[in-house]
């Protein structure tokens, strides 16, 4: 497998306009000659699906929900950076692009994170003319606010909803495409396999989750757009239904998996409560902006927490990074929560959990303000907790939230095989070991709108391709596999659920491959994981039929999928023999107990090529050169 | 606490359907409804028994997948929350809940809980959107929005597609669902070139799949996880009158914010 970054050449300002220009065109009238497949109707799918359409590709564009406009992009809660510098605070393309570089830890493409930054302004005015109702002053003018790992406002926001709203401008243009008939739709439909014809991605394979038809669809080039893989967690902030199906089995046919161990932990989650907990709820980071961090300063101290006086609580991330205080980076801030849990001083039932306190900023802008920056993720908090936020302070604590790692693109967002091309949360390409808040709408959506609307154009014009139709061997013997999976998944009638399974599997990861990973606990995962996996082919039971809707069979063949990528996670976790943002190894730590990255080794893209099922992946190599953002310790103290 | 379980038992879109009974013991109150829900599913598959169908996904309030009728309350007891928001501590130990799908001409059932609502789509494809296509857009601070205008259209635009005010009318009308789109839209200076075509494109498609009309009874807006406000119906039915008087083709027709 060779990997070709196909980043341009010239200086990082000029790189995006050049490639641009030398990149071929398919001319209008041609245009409509080639059919597009995107899965996946998140920020990145939906964008790309209606931005192709209305450039007259055809589109055949695949969701596994009942609607595109459900997929979990409509979560985000805090909002979306642009370098616009409309608050005359210092912000530039140069600035956000640095913040995201150094954010990442420097373990992501300097050329890839530049062009995103460009584009993060072209995306304000397109979602501000579809409608997307982003927060605006008294004046008119577009309101900002502030967000982890910066200092200065770029953050543009629609309450606590920015997700949904991005996600519906995205759902609206693509809905218009459907009527113009440019796209056609596929609601509730699963994508199960990728074909290949001449080593060339041409189609995939779809199961229809209402009546459980299996079908081939032939395209000439497919375009995946299906999330991050945090599920393997079990208990995550994504979706229930989220998964890496999509791209696991792309990788399964030669799409290289880059740095699937940099997974993120978000600081500010509810707490888990009991065993039957189905899944985290994220409180958004923008409520750093006014909400204080802090644990008791004595280990064990149960008083409430309106009993402890000043005095003897700790701010801690205040007191460790007076800089960036509590908008300290994700990373950071999970780990420093893990710490004083750690030391005891966690609170709450359980231990596990830190305060993040509104008395001081309900006292100095009011309760009203309060309500109405954040009156919606107060509310919702109550839902869940039964606690008001405006009398006490909330409880909070880490959880899995996103994933860094996906399946490796080249700057044209094209996996290692030829045609297959990957956007959002499922490539790998701009966060490096750690994201910024704010910063995975924007991705989402100049991978969507911006970038490969182009790029596919250029693959299109130069790939010299047949005619395929879904007769050919190559998707017979691909629907004829996906029935026989199925199939087999049906015909085990073991005891044991597939959440089960599940949630063994979570255990484990978030235990040995979670916040803080070592070589003894990565290894003893490495033992356990094809031991659940094989009592899982051999003991599962999936009740119903393949003809109908079933919700048993869909979550087991994601939860088999996850079975075998939960190996190479930690195959790639053990390998990194380094901490870098979410990355931590505690066996390299600073002696103040800070991540130590080690750049003369591992200052690379990690691009793991299947081998077979149990068998060693092997690793391919994608140097990282940092030329513009100097290889520094990230500090925020 | 145990709660029993009456719960809408359906093979498929042709089969007859029926309530059938679960005795749900040992039920934490700080359980989500679909917690108790995937707990009262693994006890069955432990019994051999398919699990009851009902859909789902983010489960924090927003993605408006799930849809449940719960004792005959669109998403439950709790006001303005969805059905993933409610939590078991909102009954009594010993309650019996009655669990039925969405019931309306235009939602048919899938499978049990499960119903397809791709009409709601259909009605967005009929002109819920702005037309700008990708590049070309001005300056997002270019025109200068009053903040009012903009709270209100989010205020509409929070609408997340559940169909729990179709569920809850009467006369499962989509007016709500429908309105709160129009609304969004003809509330920003964006939307106005196509508001009129918009509105008359929206309502005929509502009509046309067969949903009902509205008569204000209000029960949508009790219903909606997002408390969105009938006055949203208002708007869309003003616009929808203004247009039947504007002469020719109504996209052409300039009009001013408002």
């Amino acid at each position: 497998m060779e990997l070709r970054s196909r980043i341009p050449t010239g200086p990082i300002e000029q790189k995006w306009d050049k490639h641009r220009f030398e990149m071929k065109l398919v001319n209008p009238a041609n245009k409509r000659k080639f059919t597009v497949i995107v899965v996946g109707t998140g920020l990145a799918g939906g964008s790309a699906a209606a931005t192709l359409s209305e450039l007259g590709y055809q589109v055949l564009c695949f969701s596994f929900h009942d609607s595109p406009r459900r997929a979990h992009s409509i979560a985000a809660q805090g909002g979306i950076n642009a370098a616009k510098n409309y608050q005359n605070d210092g912000d530039s393309i140069y600035r956000l692009f640095y913040d995201t570089v150094k954010g990442g830890d420097f373990r992501a493409r300097e050329a890839n994170v530049y062009r995103l930054a460009q584009i993060s302004v072209n995306i304000i005015d397109q979602c501000v003319a579809q409608g997307v109702p982003f927060a605006r002053e008294y004046g008119g003018l577009l309101a900002n606010r502030s967000f982890g790992g910066a200092q200065v406002s770029r953050t543009f926001y629609a309450r606590g909803q920015t997700g949904q709203q991005l996600l519906l401008g995205a759902y609206q243009a693509l809905e218009k495409e459907i009527t113009r008939g440019g796209v056609r739709m596929f609601t509730h439909t699963e994508m199960l396999d990728v074909v290949l014809v001449d080593g060339k991605a041409r189609g995939i394979i779809t199961r229809d989750l209402s009546t459980g038809a299996i079908e081939a669809h032939a395209a000439d080039a497919v375009v995946l757009a299906t999330g991050g893989y945090g599920n393997v967690f079990y208990l995550s902030t994504n979706a229930k239904n989220c998964n890496a199906t999509a791209i696991w089995r792309a990788h399964k046919h030669g799409a290289a998996f880059a740095n699937p161990c940099f997974t993120q932990i978000h600081p500010t989650c509810i707490p888990v409560s009991g065993d039957y907990q189905s899944k985290l709820t994220l409180m958004s980071e923008s409520l750093r902006n006014d909400g204080r961090v802090w644990v008791p300063k004595k280990v064990g101290d149960k008083r409430p927490p309106r009993e402890i006086p000043e005095a003897e609580r700790d701010y801690y991330l205040e007191r460790k990074y007076p800089s960036f205080g509590n908008l300290s980076p994700r990373d950071i801030a999970s780990r420093a929560a893990k710490e004083v849990c750690d030391e005891g001083r966690g609170i709450g039932e359980t231990g596990r959990g830190v305060y993040l306190d509104f008395e001081d900023a309900i006292k100095r802008l009011g309760e009203q303000k309060i309500r109405e920056r954040y009156g919606n993720l107060f509310e919702m908090y109550e839902q869940i907790t039964d606690e008001n936020p405006y009398r006490v302070p909330m409880r909070i604590y880490p959880a899995v939230h996103y994933t860094m790692g996906g399946l490796w693109v080249d700057y044209n967002l094209m996996t290692s095989i030829p045609g297959l091309h990957v956007l959002g949360e499922a490539n790998f390409s701009d966060h490096g070991a750690n994201r910024l808040g704010a910063s995975a709408l924007m991705q989402g959506l100049a991978d969507g709108y911006f970038i490969i609307p182009y790029t596919i154009g250029d693959y299109l014009a130069n790939a010299k391709l047949d005619k395929v139709t879904t007769d050919r061997p190559e998707f017979v013997e691909a629907k004829a596999s996906v029935a026989g999976l199925t199939a087999r998944l049906l015909g085990i009638n073991g005891k044991r659920t597939v959440d089960s399974f599940h949630r063994e599997l979570g255990q484990i990861m978030w235990e040995d491959c979670g916040m803080a990973r070592s070589a003894d606990g990565l290894r003893r995962a490495l033992g356990r994981i094809p031991e659940v996996r094989e009592e899982f082919w051999r003991n599962v039971n999936v009740p119903g039929s393949d003809t109908e809707l079933n919700q048993a069979l869909e979550k087991a063949g994601r939860v088999a999928d996850f079975l075998e990528f939960a190996e190479l996670m930690c195959v790639d976790a053990l390998h990194r023999e380094e901490s870098c943002g979410g990355h931590f190894r505690v066996e390299h730590q600073t002696p103040d107990g800070e991540t130590q990255r080690d750049d003369a080794r591992f200052a690379y893209v990690a691009a793991w090529e299947f081998c077979g099922v149990g068998n060693a992946p092997v690793l391919h190599k994608e140097p990282l050169t940092f030329e513009y953002v100097p290889l520094s310790t990230r500090s925020y103290k | 606490m145990r709660v029993t379980l009456k719960v809408w038992r359906q093979k498929g879109p042709d089969a007859p359907g029926q309530l059938v009974e679960y005795d749900a013991p040992d039920i934490s109150s700080d359980m989500s409804f679909l917690e108790m829900l995937d707990v009262v599913n693994e006890r069955l598959m432990e019994r051999g028994e398919e699990p009851i169908a009902f859909a789902h996904d983010c489960r924090e309030g927003i993605c408006g997948t799930c849809s449940l009728m719960i004792d005959g309350i669109a998403h439950g007891p709790v006001r303005g929350a969805a059905t993933c928001q409610v939590h078991m501590r909102s009954f009594t130990d010993g309650a019996t809940i009655t669990i039925e799908p969405w019931r309306a001409r235009s939602f048919p059932v899938i499978k049990d809980l499960v119903v397809d609502r791709s009409a709601l789509d259909r009605i967005i494809q009929a002109g819920g959107f702005i037309s700008a296509p990708t590049g070309g857009a001005p300056d997002a601070n270019a025109v200068l929005i009053p903040k009012r205008n903009v709270d209100d259209a989010m205020d509409a635009a929070a609408c997340i597609g559940c169909g729990a005010c179709v569920a809850a009318c009467p006369n499962a009308s989509a007016s709500l669902f429908t309105a709160a789109k129009v609304s969004h839209l003809g509330l920003l200076p964006q939307g106005q070139p196509e508001r009129y075509r918009r509105v008359v494109r929206m309502v005929d498609q509502m009509d046309l799949e067969g949903f009902g009309g509205c008569t204000l009874y209000g029960e949508c807006q009790e219903a909606c996880p997002k408390l969105i406000s009938i006055d949203t119906i208002a708007r869309m039915n003003r616009d929808y009158f203004r247009a039947a008087l504007i002469p020719g083709e109504p996209a052409t027709v300039p009009e001013a914010a408002g």
